[in-house]
């Protein structure tokens, strides 16, 4: 069975027809050719497929893209200005937090997510004083970026870009 | 001896020139390339880990509509070659493991193919198997070779009187466990037959091996394959040697005719089709005198191989050049069992083979009463101990130093058990590093002149997230005595010339010398002035100072481990490694690669452990839900260092690979300063909380 679609994708409107068991990553990538979320695991379990939906940090391979009609997505792809990056991707080339690459359009979607919700004043389990601002401690970054694995290890200077990246 | 290239941009630390491409998803991994209307094929596989496919009924599955064909052993085209037993897809009816490929769907869609690969029923005739590795099997045999072509056993002197009369002994058995590479990126293939020629996008660490090993299998002149992969979502050796899905999905492409196929193994897959680390069981028996000089060192490894291919882990290896002693004796043995194939993992053989010895080396310094650096720095040899070949250089005993000096190791009370703070044991660790520097011949580099100061340099290499992109442009720019923006890198494409496989950290060693060949023909040719269009190549030139001398990287590595006073847990507050590595090209990238390495060892030590059923002969725990990778919050804090080292000989950019030193040793490191931190001596990988508790 199909269905029919709109998506805004890295802010251009996108119609198409999936399969009702089309995930929202498959219909990204097969469907429209945005090809920076990536698929580590299809389970839900890596990270790797993370984008912005409506602002906010989510892995694309465990949620079904008709369940999206109308949804605001923003790829790793869409944070940079032509060739103007984000101030995230920036601070991960000068760290140099990654190697092969693969995990990262979904780290640095995280990274962005995870400034949000700081700023926001979200706690984490490892936030102490539940009431007040968030201070973006080492260890909050970790606990934060931890759904985001990196079989490369770049996970210390991941921590590094994303605290460059929140000044 | 070679003179070494003079440096200029060697040695600065550019950013990686594929960092842009990656940093917003625009790099094109295999799954990643544009193709018209593709196919997507979907893999069943065997739930028998022995037997004979009796009946594969593919009528439901082809009932769906999408579905444009189903490849069988009933029915699957013939291969040219089934040497290698592994790439062999549908040639026989045998089951020869768990997991095997039995048949594979092809459709319009990714859905259907996976629909319609769940409806085909394979009616297998199982046979007893065996999954059981022990040292308890009469069946263990020693292999001709082990990897690398090294040999099986070797022996010295008269280890049985030497640890005789020795007043320290130690005689214990270590294990580690079965590990899969896991990649982030799971292997893929896009394939396509366009005029009997065959062309893949492929995760390969060689696309020029894909290429070899294809043209085999499929009875075809090389130069009619074509391999694209200009980046590779990490490797780790699973994608070093070429796996049976590629064969699949060519196959399944010509099932197809006109029509790309795109096949991506899932994350389960992955666990019976690309390779592990074997599980090992390593008996080390030391023995030394008062003052802790080894009289007699030994290692027994016993490993498993699949029954259809050999693949024989080298863990005895490393303990035959690490330290001084007159007697000793190493051996492998073998079961071959009814699993998938095992195959490289990040650093085989001194990966696991530096565990049992690195503990056992802390076990004894302990015994003697003797500092643990202080202990290795005593067994430090002259020459290479087994070869008596000098060290082009070895710098263990300054990596051991420096690293205690930033470690701050002055301070530590050596007795176990001895500091709690709140509520957690506190301890520390050393173990010992090495890799050797490996050089794998047949590349070959054009270099090109496209315009004023702008240099072409082809060569078929890959960049797993190494940086090659970047290091080889660095090796280029030297060479030819040129800025590193001038350099314009093609690597990942069999239209480039012939590179060797990524693998054995041989990396910049092989392609960085064809390099620096290529470059000298080029300036030899056109001077420094050349005009558009002037092009020379070389092949990677000899290099006879391994006949000579002894060549390999050295490193040492400090761990801070917590364990939890009343439940056990584990944690690794701080790593810390120094390593002595030659010359060091790009040091931003250099950083990355021996943390990158810390870290995976750091998940070997705590976290990483497939799961074998012996029952049905496969890995339970098959997804990242379960084999538990370390995450970031795991890895607090990693650093690594180098010391300065001048090496001749071992390639003229004076390299040593950094690509598996890494994860060299950071296992043991962590087990020596889990028994600092709790008197609890661990043998057997994963460090779980229930050892401590
Ligand atoms: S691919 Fe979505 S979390 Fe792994
Ligand atoms: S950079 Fe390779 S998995 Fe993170």
């Amino acid at each position: 069975m199909d269905g029919e679609i709109e998506l805004r994708v890295d802010g251009r409107r996108r119609r198409l027809r999936v399969d009702t068991r089309t995930t929202l990553l498959d219909a990204l990538r097969d469907g429209i050719g945005a090809n920076a979320p990536k698929k580590g695991c299809d389970h839900g379990q890596c990270g790797a497929c993370t984008v912005l939906l409506d602002g906010r940090r989510a892995i694309t391979c465990l949620t079904f893209a008709v369940a999206h009609d109308g949804t605001e997505v923003t790829t790793a792809e869409g944070l940079a200005d032509g060739e103007r990056l984000h101030p995230v991707q920036e601070a991960f080339l000068e760290r140099d937090a990654l190697q092969c690459g693969f995990c990262t359009p979904g780290q640095v979607c995280s990274a962005i997510g995870v400034l949000d919700e700081a700023a926001a004043g979200h706690p984490s389990v490892v936030t102490e004083d539940l009431t007040g601002p968030v201070e973006l401690t080492d260890d909050e970054i970790r606990e934060r970026m931890s759904g985001n694995l990196c079989r490369c290890g770049a996970y210390v200077a991941i921590v590094d870009a994303v605290r460059d990246g929140a000044r | 001896m070679t003179d070494l290239l003079r440096t200029r941009v060697l040695g600065q630390s550019p950013r990686r020139v594929d960092g842009p491409a990656k940093v917003t998803g625009t790099a094109r991994y295999a799954g990643d390339q544009h193709v018209v209307d593709p196919a997507y094929a979907h893999l069943v596989q065997a739930e028998a880990a022995r037997g004979v496919v009796t009946g594969v009924d593919v009528s439901a599955a082809r009932a769906v509509d999408g579905v444009l064909a189903v490849l069988t052993p009933d029915d699957a085209p013939r291969l040219a070659s089934t040497e290698d037993a592994e790439l062999a897809a549908f040639q026989s009816h045998d089951v020869a493991f768990r997991g095997q490929v039995v048949a594979a769907v092809i459709a319009s869609t990714r859905e259907v193919a996976r629909e319609a690969a769940a409806l085909v029923r394979v009616e297998i005739d199982r046979q007893p198997h065996d999954a059981h590795l022990g040292t308890d099997r009469d069946d263990l045999y020693a292999p001709e070779k082990v990897n690398t072509g090294a040999e099986t056993d070797t022996s010295r002197g008269d280890v049985a009187t030497a640890l005789a009369h020795s007043p320290f002994t130690l005689d214990q058995t270590y294990t580690t466990a079965w590990y899969n590479n896991n990649p982030m990126e799971p292997h893929t293939t896009t394939a396509l037959w366009l005029d009997g020629d065959l062309a893949l996008y492929e995760s390969t660490q060689g696309v020029h091996t894909t290429r070899e090993a294809m043209a085999k299998v499929f009875g075809l002149d090389p130069e009619r394959v074509h391999v694209i992969a200009p980046h590779v979502g990490g490797g780790f050796g699973s994608k070093g040697t070429p796996h049976v899905h590629t064969v699949i999905a060519a196959m399944a492409a010509r099932a197809v005719p006109g029509t790309p196929v795109k096949l991506a193994l899932t994350r389960q897959q992955m666990f019976s089709l690309v390779g592990y680390r074997t599980p090992t069981i390593q008996r080390v028996r030391l023995g030394c005198d008062a003052a802790g000089r080894l009289a007699s060192l030994e290692v027994d490894a016993v490993s498993q191989t699949s029954r259809i291919k050999e693949f024989a882990e080298q863990t005895a290896v490393p303990a035959r050049m690490m330290y001084a002693a007159p007697n000793r004796r190493t051996t492998h043995r073998l079961a071959a069992l009814d699993v998938p194939v095992p195959s490289w993992m990040r650093a085989p053989g001194e990966c696991p083979g530096m565990f049992g010895p690195e503990v056992a080396m802390d076990e004894l310094a302990n015994a003697c009463g003797i500092d643990p650096v202080e202990f290795r720095v005593r067994n430090e040899p002259d020459v290479e101990p087994e070869s008596g070949k000098p060290f082009s250089s070895r710098n263990l005993v300054a990596c051991l130093r420096e690293g205690a000096r930033r470690f701050g190791w002055e301070h530590r009370d050596p007795t176990p058990r001895a500091r709690v703070e709140s509520g957690w044991f506190v301890g520390t660790g050393v173990a010992a590093s090495t890799y050797p520097v490996n050089r794998t011949p047949g590349s070959a580099a054009t270099i090109r002149c496209t315009g004023p100061r702008r240099y072409l340099v082809r060569i078929g290499a890959a960049d797993l997230g190494t940086g090659t992109w970047t290091s080889l442009a660095q090796v280029a720019a030297d060479a030819l005595g040129v800025d590193f923006a001038d350099v314009e890198l093609r690597i990942g494409d069999t239209a480039s010339p012939k590179a060797s496989v990524a693998g054995g950290s041989s990396g910049i060693t092989s392609w960085g010398s064809t390099v620096v060949a290529a470059a000298e023909a080029f300036r030899e040719e056109f001077g420094d002035d050349p005009a558009e269009g002037d092009e020379a190549g070389a092949e990677m030139p000899g290099n006879d100072a391994g006949d000579t001398y002894a060549m390999h990287a050295f490193g040492a590595q400090f761990a801070e481990v917590r364990v939890h006073v009343d439940t056990g847990e584990v944690r690794v507050p701080r790593l810390l490694g120094v390593f002595a590595v030659g010359r060091v090209v790009n040091p931003r990238l250099a950083r990355s690669q021996l943390v990158g390495g810390m870290t995976m060892g750091l998940s070997m030590a705590l976290h990483e452990h497939s799961v074998p059923d012996e029952r049905f002969g496969h890995v339970v725990n098959h997804d990242f839900a379960e084999y538990h990778i370390a995450t970031n919050s795991d890895v607090p804090h990693v650093e690594a260092h180098w010391v300065e080292e001048h090496d001749p000989h071992t390639n003229p950019m004076g390299t040593k690979g950094i690509g598996e030193i890494g994860i060299v040793g950071t296992a043991a490191a962590i087990v020596n300063a889990a028994h600092h931190a709790t008197g609890v001596r661990v043998r057997d990988l994963p460090v779980t909380l229930d050892h401590f508790l």
